[in-house]
């Protein structure tokens, strides 16, 4: 019983990988579809973890799951979607999708092959070692791959500054007040003393 | 017991999946746009598994790129769909042709 059970649960979360997957591509709602998509990557770490890669399983759920996903689900209800004109030639494009779909499917199976079935797993190559998964992977990611690191590194902050820029918006014609020119603000700005000579009131000569 | 095939049978039903979902929802690119995170997905899981059996960290270490140039490709995807909404007012794919002059 506890020989299967790594095998038994494999099965069951690629069965949901698998599922929700399908549900991504074919319901009508795309709020629906990106919260499909949640569960498939949730479900995908799950098998990662049944593959011993701990630190990149926890990666997924909280780098996909926690900010990609979110940032997913933000756009999709901000933008106001019509979905009938995005639906039409969903049924037409249908049976074409299939065929590619099920004869790459099976080409790649062909070549996978069912004899790699019975190759069965070393031993986990961390624990070989006699440390944990991270470890593992933060000797090689900070001895062997620090430049790609650091460009990664690079490769996100571009991606900040260039998606900023991209969204930000100036109007024109809005009344908004600016809170540090109001502070900068000089009585000469606000008060002008005009000097000017004094003048007598005019001498009516009607004194009495 | 699992082997490597297991991984390689489901990166491989996921991956022909997107290609399936990519032809059936042309019009709709945010539907697209998720098509294509699980193409990646589905390369990761090949990626993880095959350092799994081999053992050898760099596959890990090459998801955890992907991973974050993925990140970044989703973040501009997404600022241009919202930028290209506000202009159009449409995120459909076939009205979207300014570009063929």
């Amino acid at each position: 019983m506890t020989e299967s059970l790594p095998l038994v649960s494999f099965y069951f979360f690629g069965a949901i990988t698998v599922l929700a997957a399908l549900a991504v591509v074919t319901v009508k709602n795309p709020v629906h579809a990106a919260l499909c998509l949640v569960l498939t990557f949730f479900s995908t770490a799950c098998t990662w973890l049944l593959a011993d890669a701990e630190f990149l399983a926890i990666a997924l759920v909280l780098v996909y799951v926690g900010a990609v996903m979110v940032l997913f689900l933000f756009v999709v209800m901000m933008l106001d979607i019509d979905l009938v004109p995005l639906r039409e030639g969903f049924v037409r494009a249908m049976p074409v999708g299939l065929v590619v779909a099920v004869v790459m499917l099976v080409e790649m199976l062909t070549l996978i092959g069912v004899r790699t079935m019975q190759i069965p797993a070393p031993a986990e190559p961390a624990a070989a070692a006699g440390m944990s998964n991270t470890t593992w992977l933060a000797n090689a990611l900070f001895s062997q791959f620090l430049l790609p690191f650091e460009v990664a590194a690079l490769i996100l902050t571009v991606a900040i500054v260039a998606a900023i820029p991209l969204t930000l918006r100036r109007r024109v014609g809005v009344k908004a007040q600016n809170p540090a020119k109001q502070v900068m603000v000089t009585a000469r700005e606000r008060i002008r003393i005009v000097k000017m000579a004094a003048e007598k009131p005019a001498d009516t000569g009607a004194a009495p | 017991m699992i082997t490597l095939a297991h991984f390689l049978t489901l990166a491989t039903i996921l991956f022909c999946i997107a290609i399936a979902g990519i032809f059936i929802n042309r019009k709709n690119v945010i539907v697209l746009l998720m098509a294509i995170e699980l193409m990646l997905l589905a390369v990761n899981t090949n990626f993880v598994a095959f350092s799994r059996f081999l053992g050898d960290p760099s596959g890990q270490v090459f998801v955890f790129f992907i991973l974050t140039v993925a990140a970044a490709e989703s973040a501009i995807g997404l600022a241009i769909l919202v930028v290209l909404f506000r202009n159009r007012a449409t995120i459909n794919v076939a009205e979207l042709d300014s570009l063929k002059g």
